[in-house]
């Protein structure tokens, strides 16, 4: 597998959807949940997916992901098309490409900050010394330093968030996918950690999607993609994004 | 992923000791069971295991197993002595006698006569006084459960005298006779000495008890016995086989035992593969978190099946060795005599809950390989 930049896509889009569909079930209990979704995720940008509850969120970063496959259009994701890749490819795609931020954190409750963070490099095979270095000194640029051996459930909300950061990061993804990052914290720690976000996340080699229903945290997006019923309704580029 | 594998499975101690101790507590409740079972089946030919310097056993063509029992003659043993292959044959009287203690203590015992010369069908393990006490008048050896019945608890001694059948005896040793089924005293006399006991009668003569010459396998001797004779002749290990065969063709007690041991397998698999189950149901948002991030399947595969494994050898064997325990310590204990663990128990035992645990740990597996994204999404 190739993830060279010759690959990406000429007009610096990350994620590109054309016409996406996605319907469960079938005969009279069929759903459409995606009806033709086009939506762009820029590097060096944060795309926002706004949207509520039932709007078909889920399914399209499912989609992206590789995680599911889409029944209609076309879905380009780092100028691969993960429809066409066997789970194996897929799976060592999103390892090496695209870093995770999950609404509930999903940090695995036995496991230390700094081995949280280090499971994907774990996962790609490295020793484990190495791994957790490498990880303490990622929770070290968060500030997470002296709390890098404490287990995630001594950790508050915003903690535990910092820590799935750098979990998601920890492999220089050229992806970030956040769902719903803030829907777990109270308004300042969920402001923070946009920042913190934003701050550490965001370079020109990489694209930031960010899930959210979290309407306080829309000033911090590049570019706002509103979803409804299974279509993009609007696209809202922030002051100064073309 | 090893790393990860082993801590998600010790990180929740409730969770992990409490699979560790489904594991086991089924394990225990199959080995002992099936042991417990094994272990009846084997007491129903303990008086055929017990005669060891004979290796063929013949008796009335129509005798199904060692305890119902149609007298021969003494013709027919003239007989068998004579038949080609035979090294020698002796009698043996197997029968019931009541036994009564000078404190008018009773109770009906198994009197079994061995042959008067060589003492053929006495158990060789004297745990007091020796096979020469036999060659005294009125005199008999008498098993653990007798002794302790009649006289007390040990250390066992001789000289002790009390009534069986007809006749007022003397206990010249006390021997270690494997446990019958029903567990019964068990009295060996000389053959002469037991007919008095009995009262005599004219066909008295419960088995024949044989051995072939060198060269004469015991398989072609009883071929050869039957043939001339007309009686039935089997090796110690048919004979053994067709009175366990007996007892489960004619008895409840295997399929009322095979029901205890299906209850016993099923409880032990729904305790350890539903426990299994839920460990890794509840751990299933980190598996799909994992699988997200990017590890394979496989990798997820192994690391269930690694648990699995680990839960299974620790489980298995604290259950195993419990069952051990408890047969180690109720060794002495003369009701439970003859129960223990056998090392195809063990195996089996082994192999079950293996595949209990792994079909739980499949459909897990299976769980986590079609894992919902939304269920990796939403936490």
């Amino acid at each position: 597998m190739s993830d060279s930049k010759s690959e990406f896509n000429q007009d610096g889009a990350a994620v590109v959807c054309r016409g996406v569909q996605k319907a469960f079930g079938s005969g009279p209990s069929r759903l459409e949940v995606l009806r033709g979704v086009d939506l762009e995720a820029h590097y060096g940008e944060m795309t926002f997916l706004l949207g509520p509850s039932g709007s078909g969120k889920t399914t399209l970063l499912s989609i992206i992901a590789g995680l599911l496959k889409h029944d209609e259009g076309s879905v380009r994701v780092l100028g691969k098309n993960l429809s066409k890749l066997h789970n194996g490819e897929a799976s060592l795609f999103r390892l090496q490409n695209i870093g995770f931020v999950f609404q509930q954190f999903n940090l695995i409750p036995a496991l230390t900050a700094a081995e949280n963070a280090a499971v994907p490099l774990l996962s790609a095979g490295w020793r484990r010394k190495d791994a957790i270095d490498q990880a303490r000194r990622l929770l070290s640029e968060l500030g997470m330093a002296h709390r890098a051996d404490v287990l995630p459930n001594k950790l508050s909300g915003g903690e535990q968030q910092r820590v799935a950061f750098a979990r998601a990061l920890i492999q220089s993804p050229r992806l970030v996918i956040c769902d719903e990052p803030t829907s777990a914290l109270d308004g300042p720690t969920g402001r923070h950690v946009m920042e913190l976000l934003r701050k550490i996340a965001l370079n020109p080699d990489r694209a930031v999607l960010v899930v959210t229903h979290d309407f306080r945290i829309l000033e911090f997006a590049d570019r706002i993609a509103e979803i409804n019923d299974g279509v993009i309704q609007k696209v809202t580029a922030a002051k100064g994004v073309s | 992923m090893r790393f990860i594998a082993w801590r998600m499975l010790t990180g929740d101690r409730p969770k992990y000791f409490g699979l560790i101790l489904a594991i086991a507590f089924s394990t225990f409740l199959m080995s002992h069971q099936m042991s417990i079972f094994v272990g009846l089946l084997d007491r129903t030919r303990s008086q055929i295991r017990d005669v060891q310097d004979a290796s063929v056993w013949v008796m009335d063509p129509k005798t199904q197993y060692v305890d119902e029992v149609r007298a021969l003659s003494f013709q027919d043993l003239y007989y068998v002595r004579g038949v080609e292959g035979v090294r020698w044959a002796v009698p043996l009287l197997k029968s019931v006698a009541r036994a009564k203690a000078s404190d008018g203590t009773f109770r009906n015992s198994i009197l079994l006569g061995v042959d008067d010369a060589s003492l053929t069908g006495l158990p060789q393990k004297f745990l007091a006084g020796d096979w020469r006490a036999l060659r005294l008048p009125k005199t008999v050896a008498v098993d653990r459960v007798g002794y302790e019945y009649f006289i007390g608890k040990p250390p066992y001694q001789t000289g002790q005298e009390l009534e069986l059948g007809t006749q007022v005896v003397r206990i010249g040793a006390v021997v270690d006779a494997s446990p019958p089924f029903v567990n019964l005293p068990v009295f060996y006399a000389r053959f002469s000495e037991a007919l008095d006991m009995t009262g005599r009668e004219p066909r008295q003569l419960s088995f024949i008890l044989a051995k072939a010459q060198p060269g004469v396998s015991e398989e072609e001797l009883c071929r050869r016995i039957q043939a001339a004779t007309g009686l039935k002749a089997l090796t110690s290990s048919a004979f053994g086989w067709d009175t366990i065969w007996y007892y489960i063709r004619n008895t409840g007690i295997p399929i009322n035992f095979g029901i205890t041991i299906l209850i016993a397998l099923m409880v032990g698999a729904l305790v350890s593969g539903q426990t299994f189950s839920l460990f890794i149901l509840e751990n299933m948002k980190y598996f799909g978190a994992l699988k997200a991030i990017g590890v394979t399947s496989r990798r997820i595969v192994g690391m269930i099946l690694m648990q699995a494994v680990i839960v299974l050898a620790i489980g298995y064997s604290l259950g195993i060795s419990l069952t051990a325990l408890f047969f180690e310590l109720t060794k002495d204990n003369l009701d439970l005599r003859g129960f223990r663990l056998l090392p195809e128990v063990m195996l089996l035992t082994g192999g079950l809950v293996f595949v209990v645990v792994l079909m739980a740990a499949i459909v897990s597996v299976r769980r986590v390989v079609v894992v919902d994204p939304a269920l990796v999404f939403r936490g």
